[in-house]
Formats: C-alpha cells, sequence, structure tokens
C-alpha cells in the first residue's frame, strides 16, 4: 500500500491515502464544506466553486472537491477569504436564480435554499437576473418537468444522464450567460431520447428538474364519493419511504405505509408485488416458451435472449435506442399496468364495481411509470389502467398533508384479491430481483427441485455490480421438459442505462449470448428510481437493498408459483399464463421511437 | 523622459533565415537534456501570456513515463488586440514546426497539433504546404514526427490549455480542474507539452544562436525579445520585436499620438495602466523593475484622451459576459453581474457605491474562478475602475 499523505486542515492534522480529496479528507476530520455541482455518483466537475478552501502559500483558493490533498498542505475551510468568497458565489447564483421560493415544489428540500439560509443571504443586492432571460417552463411530458429559471448550470443533471444512464438527453448548450441546459434542438423533454428515468430528478440541487405530480388530482378523487378509490405500492416504496419521514436509510415499515395509505381515504389498498408475482408466472413461461421454440423447433422467428420488460425507461431506452431488438422485449407488461389492467376487470368484477367509477393509483419509486401510465395501448380494461402514478416522495407528501404521525401508526395488511405477495415479489425493487425470482419459479417448474441456491438466495445476481452474469445448468428435468436437459441458462442483469448499453453493444456484436436478461434502467434497479428519496448515493442505495432482501426473507412464502392469490386468478379469471386473458390484459407491444 | 529612451528593438522571430533543416538536424543531434538545460538557461518563458518557463515546461513533461505523448502548438490567437501569431505561422512557419519537433525528440513525442483559430481558415493552404514539406523533409532524415492542423470553432476559451485539449477531443471547450497539468494529462489523457506560437518560435532562435544570445536580450527576470501587437490610438499600429523591461513610458514614447491617455497591456484580459502610471511601469514578468512590472501575451492597446474609459470597460465586459464558457459561477454570473452593474451605476439606478461591491466581487473571481479567464476578468476590471472611477459614474 502506498504511503499516506500527512496533511492539515483547520489545524487539525489528518493522514488520507494519496488521491483523496480536500473535501473527502475533511470530513475524515469530521469539517463539513458545503457543495452543491459535488455528487457522490458522479464524476468532478469542480464548477460551482461553493466548495473553494484555501490552501497555505496559494494564492488562489481551491476547489476542494477537485484538489486532491499534498504532503504537507495546510487547509483552511473558513478562513475570512473563503468565507467571504462562498457567501459571494452564493449570492451570485441566486442572483441568476428564480428564488420565489415558496412557489416551488422544492421548497424545503432545495440546496441551493440551504446554503442561502446557512450562510444568512439576508440581503440581496446583485441585478436579479431572470428577468432578462427569455425562460420558459417544459412541462410536454407526463413525467418530467424542466423550469430553466432555477437551473444552476452545475450539471449534476447532464453528467447523471451521461454517466450513469448513458442517454446523453441533457446536455450542455450555448457560452457565456446564454449557457444552459438543454436538449437536442432544444426539443421538449417528451420529445427526445428521454427515458424518462428520472434520475436527474434525483440528482438535482434544485427545483429545476422535478417530477409532474398528480397529488391534488389524487386528493380530489379520495374526496369523490362517487369514486372507488384503489392503490397499488410498488416493491421498493417500502424500503424508500421512511427516508422522507424522518427514518433512516434501509428502514422497511411495509405496514404502516400501509396504515397510511388506508388513512389517507383509498378504498383500497393492494400491492405491486402480487402482480410482480403475476409476471413471474406470465414472463417465467414465456421464457420457457422461446426456450421451446429455439431450442425444439428452431424456429428462427423466435429471439433469445429475452429481456424483462419491467422497467419502463429501460423500455422508452431500448424503443429509441436499439428498435431492432424490441422483437427481444419480454412481452409482460410492468406489474403496475398488469395490476391497473386487473383493477378495471377482474377486481372490478370480483368486487361488484363499474369499472368507470374505479380510479387507479399506483405509487411508485418511478416517474418513467408516469409516462408509462400515458401509453395510448396502456388502456386494455377498456379504460386507462393506472389513471394516476405518484411517486414515493409524492406519496410522502401526501402523509405529510394529511398531518400523520407516521412513525405511530399501527401496522395494517394490505387488502385481499391483489394484495398478497411473496418473496419474489419484493426483490423485483433490486437490481437481479427479477431474475431471481424468475429463476426461483422457472427452476422450479422445470425440474420440480427447488433452485440449487441455498437458502434460494441467488447471490451472483445480487449486489451493485453494473453488469452481472449467472449460468444454472439444468438437469434432470420433468417430462414435459426434457428437451432442456444439460441445458446451461445463461442470464445477465444490468442496471443503469449506460449498464444496459453495455449489455446491448455485446449482444448486438456477438462477443455474448444470453438466454435471458434482466435490465433495470436505474441504479441499484427500482430502489434507486428515479421517484426515490432525495438524496440518492451509492450508500443509501445499499441500504435500501439490503432492506428489500431482509423483507423477502421474511416472507413466509418466496415463490411467486407459491402466492395464492396467483394462484387464485389463475384459477377464476385468466385460466393459465400466456391465456387469452392474459394475453389480452397482461401483454403488450412496442414502438419504435427517434434517436435524438 | 526623452533621456531614458530605452525601447530597443530586436530582430530574430521574422528574420527568415531559411536554416531550418539545419537547425533540426543540429537540434536532433544533441542529446534532449542538452536541449532542456539550453532553454532552461536561456530562461525562455511561455509568451501566450502566463509566463511559465518553458524550458521546465518540457523538462516535466519528458520525465513522465508514458507510451504516447503530444505536442500542441497553441495558435488559437484570442486575446483582443493581439495579431502576431498569424504573422508568425504566415511568415516563419518552419520555425514553428522545427520547434515542434525537436520539442518532440526531447519529450518523447511523434504527434504534434496546431490549434489553429477558427478565423484563420485563410492560413491553411499555406501552412499546409508547409507541413508537407516539413514531413518529407523528416520522412528523408528519419525523424518520426507528423504535424497536423486542429482548425478551432471561434471560442475564446478554448486557447486556455485545458479548454483547448476538451475541444481537439471533440468535446465542450471546458477548462478542465487542475491538477493534474497537461505535462501529466494533457491531451486524451496523454503527457502534452503546449506552446504559444511564438513560444516555438522563440525556442528556433535559442537552438539555432544558444541560449546565451537570447539570455543577453531583455532584463532580469524577462529575458529575450517579444512580440508585440500594437494597435488604438497610435501612428504606427503593427507588431514590433522588442526587448522585454522597457518602462511604458518609453513604449508610449515612442508609439504614442501625443495624447496617449492609458495603455491596455496584455488584452482585456490584462491591465490598464493610466498615463500618470506610465513610467513606472514596466512590460516583463514577475520581479519589480521600476514599479509594476505588467506580463503580457504582446496586446497593447493605447487610448488617447478622445476615448471614454467606461466604453473601454463595457466593451471588455461584453467580451467577457458571451465568451465565458459559462460554467464556473464566479465567472458566468460574475461577467453579466459586472457588465449590467456599471450600466446600472452610469445610469444612476445604482449609486457609486455599487462600484466597490463590483470590486469585492472580482476579487472573489479572481480568487475562486475555475481558469485564466474568470480570475483575469478582475484585472482590467479594476484597474479601469479604480483608476478612472469618474468616468463610470458620470
Amino acid at each position: 500500500m502506498a504511503k499516506t499523505i500527512k496533511i492539515s486542515i483547520n489545524g487539525i492534522f489528518v493522514e488520507v491515502e494519496p488521491g483523496t480529496t480536500i473535501l473527502n479528507a475533511a470530513q475524515q476530520a469530521g469539517i463539513l464544506i458545503p457543495t452543491l455541482c459535488y455528487h457522490k455518483d458522479l464524476c468532478i466537475a469542480g464548477n460551482c466553486r461553493v466548495c473553494v478552501v484555501e490552501i497555505a502559500g496559494q494564492k488562489r483558493l481551491a476547489a476542494a472537491c477537485a484538489t486532491p490533498c499534498e504532503e504537507e498542505m495546510e487547509i483552511f475551510t473558513n478562513s475570512l477569504n473563503v468565507h467571504h468568497s462562498r457567501k459571494q458565489i452564493i449570492e451570485l447564483l441566486l442572483s441568476e436564480h428564480n428564488a420565489d421560493c415558496t412557489s416551488c415544489y422544492k421548497n424545503g428540500s432545495c440546496e441551493l435554499q440551504k446554503l442561502a439560509s446557512d450562510y444568512k443571504i439576508l440581503k440581496q443586492d446583485f441585478i436579479p437576473l431572470v428577468p432578462f432571460k427569455n425562460y420558459s417552463i417544459d412541462k410536454l411530458s407526463p413525467a418530467i418537468i424542466k423550469d430553466d429559471s432555477k437551473c444552476i448550470r452545475c450539471q449534476r443533471c447532464v453528467r447523471t444522464c451521461e454517466e450513469l444512464q448513458g442517454v446523453n438527453a441533457l446536455t450542455v448548450a450555448y457560452k457565456g450567460d446564454h449557457m444552459k441546459i438543454t436538449t437536442f434542438f432544444e426539443k421538449s423533454i417528451n420529445n427526445v431520447v428521454c427515458s424518462t428515468c428520472g434520475q436527474c430528478i434525483n440528482h438535482c440541487p434544485t427545483g429545476a428538474l422535478v417530477e409532474r405530480n398528480y397529488i391534488e388530482k389524487v386528493w380530489d378523487a379520495i374526496s369523490d364519493k362517487t369514486k372507488h378509490v384503489i392503490v397499488q405500492t410498488a416493491p421498493a416504496v417500502r424500503v424508500g419511504l421512511g427516508e422522507e419521514l424522518g427514518l433512516k436509510p434501509g428502514s422497511h415499515e411495509t405496514g404502516k405505509m400501509v396504515a397510511a395509505l388506508k388513512r389517507l381515504g383509498f378504498d383500497a389498498v393492494m400491492d405491486t408485488d402480487f402482480t410482480a408475482d403475476l409476471t413471474i408466472m406470465e414472463e417465467g413461461t414465456e421464457l420457457l416458451m422461446r426456450l421451446k421454440g429455439a431450442l425444439v423447433d428452431h424456429d428462427p422467428e423466435v429471439k433469445l435472449p429475452m429481456a424483462t420488460s419491467c422497467s419502463p425507461g429501460w423500455i422508452k431506452y431500448i424503443e429509441h435506442m436499439y428498435p431492432d431488438y424490441l422483437g427481444h422485449l419480454s412481452t409482460c407488461k410492468s406489474p403496475q399496468q398488469m395490476f391497473g389492467a386487473l383493477a378495471k376487470t377482474y377486481y372490478a368484477k370480483a368486487r361488484n364495481l363499474d369499472p368507470e367509477t374505479i380510479v387507479s393509483v399506483s405509487i411508485m419509486p418511478c416517474t418513467a411509470k408516469k409516462f408509462e401510465a400515458n401509453r395510448p395501448e396502456m388502456s386494455d380494461s377498456g379504460y386507462r389502467d393506472v389513471d394516476y402514478v405518484l411517486t414515493t416522495r409524492e406519496l410522502a407528501i401526501m402523509i405529510k398533508q394529511a398531518g400523520l404521525d407516521f412513525m405511530k401508526m399501527e401496522d395494517a395488511h394490505f387488502d385481499r384479491l391483489m394484495g398478497e405477495s411473496t418473496g419474489a415479489g419484493v426483490i423485483f425493487g433490486a437490481t437481479g430481483g427479477g431474475m431471481e425470482a424468475a429463476l426461483r419459479t422457472v427452476y422450479e417448474l422445470v425440474t420440480g427441485r427447488e433452485v440449487p441456491f441455498k437458502n434460494l438466495d441467488i447471490t451472483p445476481v445480487r449486489g451493485m455490480e453494473g453488469v452481472k452474469e449467472a449460468t444454472i445448468k439444468i438437469e434432470n428435468p420433468l417430462e414435459q421438459w426434457v428437451f432442456l436437459e444439460g441445458v446451461e441458462l445463461k442470464c445477465a442483469v444490468a442496471h443503469g442505462l449506460v449498464n444496459a448499453k453495455r449489455v446491448m453493444d455485446s449482444i448486438r456484436s456477438g462477443e455474448v449470448s444470453y438466454h435471458f436478461v434482466e435490465i433495470m434502467a436505474c441504479p441499484g434497479g427500482c430502489l434507486g428510481g428515479g421517484g426515490q428519496p432525495i438524496p440518492t448515493s451509492p450508500e443509501i442505495r445499499r441500504k435500501r437493498a439490503e432492506a428489500i432482501y431482509a423483507e423477502d426473507e421474511g416472507m413466509p412464502l418466496r415463490k411467486s408459483h407459491l402466492n395464492p392469490e396467483v394462484i387464485k386468478i389463475y384459477k377464476d379469471f385468466l385460466e393459465h399464463p400466456l391465456g387469452e386473458k392474459s394475453h389480452h390484459l397482461l401483454h403488450t407491444h412496442y414502438t419504435e421511437r427517434e434517436r435524438f | 523622459m526623452a533621456t531614458s529612451y530605452q525601447l530597443k528593438r530586436a530582430d530574430f522571430i521574422f528574420k527568415n533565415e531559411n536554416d531550418w533543416e539545419e537547425v533540426l538536424s543540429k537540434s536532433f543531434s544533441r542529446t534532449p537534456q542538452e536541449l532542456i538545460n539550453e532553454l532552461i538557461s536561456s530562461e525562455l518563458k511561455g509568451r501566450g501570456g502566463a509566463g511559465f518557463p518553458t524550458g521546465l515546461k518540457w523538462k516535466l513533461t519528458a520525465e513522465v513515463e508514458a507510451d504516447t505523448k503530444y505536442v500542441i502548438c497553441n495558435a488559437d490567437e484570442g486575446e483582443p488586440g493581439t495579431f502576431k501569431d498569424r504573422e508568425i505561422l504566415s511568415m516563419v512557419p518552419f520555425k514553428v514546426l522545427t520547434s515542434m519537433a525537436v520539442c518532440g525528440y526531447v519529450i518523447g513525442a511523434k504527434e504534434g497539433y496546431i490549434y489553429l483559430r477558427g478565423e484563420y481558415f485563410f492560413l491553411l493552404p499555406e501552412l499546409n504546404k508547409a507541413i508537407s514539406e516539413f514531413e518529407y523533409y523528416c520522412k528523408e532524415t528519419n525523424i518520426d514526427f507528423t504535424i497536423r492542423i486542429f482548425m478551432g470553432s471561434g471560442a475564446y476559451i478554448c486557447g486556455e490549455e485545458t479548454a483547448l485539449f476538451e475541444s481537439m477531443e471533440g468535446k465542450r471547450g471546458e477548462p478542465r480542474n487542475k491538477p493534474p497539468f497537461p505535462s501529466n494529462s494533457g491531451y486524451m489523457g496523454k503527457p502534452t507539452v503546449i506552446n504559444n506560437v511564438e513560444t516555438l518560435a522563440h525556442t528556433y532562435t535559442i537552438f539555432k544562436y544558444g541560449a546565451k544570445r537570447f539570455y543577453d536580450l531583455g532584463v532580469q527576470y524577462s529575458r529575450g525579445s517579444k512580440l508585440f501587437s500594437v494597435s488604438g490610438d497610435t501612428p504606427k499600429p503593427g507588431i514590433y520585436e522588442l526587448e522585454l523591461g522597457m518602462s511604458l513610458a518609453d513604449f508610449v514614447e515612442e508609439f504614442g499620438d501625443g495624447d496617449t491617455k492609458a495603455v491596455q497591456v496584455g488584452g482585456a484580459s490584462g491591465f490598464l495602466v493610466p498615463r500618470k502610471r506610465f513610467s513606472e511601469t514596466a512590460i516583463g514578468f514577475q520581479g519589480k523593475l521600476i514599479g509594476i512590472s505588467l506580463p503580457t501575451g504582446g496586446s497593447m492597446m493605447l487610448f488617447n484622451s478622445s476615448r471614454s474609459m467606461f466604453n473601454v470597460l463595457d466593451n471588455y465586459l461584453e467580451f467577457f459576459r458571451e465568451e465565458s464558457c459559462g460554467q464556473c459561477t464566479p465567472c458566468r454570473v460574475g461577467c453579466q453581474q459586472l457588465l449590467k452593474g456599471i450600466k446600472a451605476v452610469k445610469r444612476g439606478e445604482k449609486n457609486a457605491r455599487y462600484l466597490d461591491k463590483l470590486l469585492r466581487l472580482t476579487e472573489t473571481m479572481k480568487l475562486t474562478a475555475k481558469c485564466g479567464l474568470g480570475q483575469s476578468v478582475a484585472n482590467s476590471f479594476s484597474s479601469i475602475v479604480e483608476n478612472f472611477r469618474e468616468e463610470m459614474i458620470y
């Protein structure tokens, strides 16, 4: 190991590894340096200059985030020079920012607002620049709203879109005072290659990028006595919600979440985990059919690898970027849309409700789900399958608005019919979870035995590695599946679209051959989704993943095909996986989109 | 005043001696270490404006172990009032090409690039011809060095070395964080020597005549001669090669129109010197000569008493507001505030004390901006506002 570097920060001596930045060294010494453009998920930009510090012997201040420590550096993070400069930089940012805080969606959670408050910028006498610029708000997307007047040009969104997602929908254009964050030819974000994953929202320090919220619409529906409002909650919501309500990352309070939803006035509180289990039945069967088509019938029309279709950010991405591979996508709708289609058919029938009166709401860790629910084809029930999609953050806002003391809620259970789930449904919220759930069921369907991993934990597909691979050899299958004897099922898992791109490019080049690929648009899977609590970071996502697997561990049933309500729905309604009703309600098709 | 007249003309750069082949082979017969020592003892400093010792730059890059290194000639001459590099490239291109190849030999680079300012496209045909001839000779004499031209697209900021690398790599021309410095990680992340056109032309002189000939020109800390782009209210605008260390009074004596009110030394990012400080100001790098000594990329703009200093500053700030890359807060927002601020004071919308707030702002910009552009806006702003405050207000 290389020798350490000794430095002093505000007179405190610290020893750090070579290459450590001043920002991280200060943290080790218990000194916090404010930042704006810095984000743990992203490369260093060093452009906001809020983190400047003084280094003895240097004429100029240095950006702590971008400057590596050197032997015997003497650093001052709060000298008068630093204090004045930093304060003036915050003032400059405010002069260029639409600081109408009380009418901002991010009021109370804006990083610039916090800095202004910390540094007590009481008198703002720089000339306000906003009136001189022709800002307009891009409101065309059903998922993302972009307001340039609140942008501080930290480029966190640009780096997110490039480094985490490889999409590059957001870029920097122009220079000087005209410099701005925009899209291809300044089109609306709704009309470009944007996957609507919402990672830019998760990484924006201000209110420049926010989700389109449907809070008031949902309140209206709840209070409308003629409406029956049914809500579903995605797996990852239960491991994120607590963070917005004062709990530490890694908390999972499913019972309290259900109780809170009931208190908000939803008529039925059900679980997207149920349709996650259902997805496994449909998707697993589809995979086996494709394998049979390829291996037995040698049908050239059968496309392998089959790719999962649960993540609407990924779906929109592949529609833009790899339209020639749309045939590889499973035709299964995402669990949200399966739920929506069933809510206004199966549920309506069972509860004897007019589907017209049902308002179907979903709570998602995701902004792409807002886009997905708005797709024209998502109305197989004869109505809009999902009426409103709220993010985890929006749910937290509603809980606060309703004055619910979350920690004092008594645990409650999901309602019956579409509220039962297994551990397999829960882990859908983590990268690799959909794959693991599918393998648990598919292997057992084929061999009659449990998947050969200790405690059903398929560890090779777990964890935060960008691309994970696993191979499972099928031995002694049941009679019906003898053609799979000795087949090594090759699987890959990717999360974050930049990794999806890696996988897709290596599939296209032919350097890999898989049978089954799980792709989630967001880093860490849904638990790191664009609708999850802010901030996000690798540590936070790791904690949320631990919570998800702990939830799975604690479930009595951990295999989708054992979900009694799944068994029931096939018995009473759908008949069998890939049956006619399934085909009509649970499967979909995809659309090629332009690549800019 | 006339008695202290000390303006010394020099004639090295444009002297076309047509002996580049000889200088090239002579240099290649020496060891890299000898060449570095020659440069170091000449005390040549970068002629682009920043004044970094050239020998040290080559030495640092030579010492880094890497399979690929690059030599880049910075011909993105964009500083307002500077027009010497284009003249060098059209008059004596072989001096520059030769020095690039010698630099390549010294540091271990096989590829050289000329980053040519977009507006200088008219130099292309002749320059390309010179490069072909040069590369042919290199091939004949077994010198493994190629030179390509990379055209800029007109952004001032791309003259900043790391923004220039970004631009060459096909990215947005935005300065990088330093460290790492180009000697370790420059173009394509490889060790890179990047020199101004004029700097390379001077190294030619040094390799030809030896360090002493160059060192003997100029004064302590500011050795050698330098090209000056003289413009503004002068009866004889043009490019002049002068020894460094002259006093501004002598310069004005020679080039002024008899009514010189102020001289802008070093372009928009340099300093404005008012008449009362001419005699205590010397032109050169650090080290006190007479009073203040001002480094410069060679731009000397003379203003006579018909000029409004408010308009001059307004013009500079308009330039910076537009040419800031827009990346860092102090520069992007600072330039807008300075420009709007002086206009507001002029119109009486802000009182005169607001100028002090703006002066403090330029201090912040100098301390915190990411690159030389934002840091140097303070130079012209404070030197104009402090010396001509009344012109800003009334």
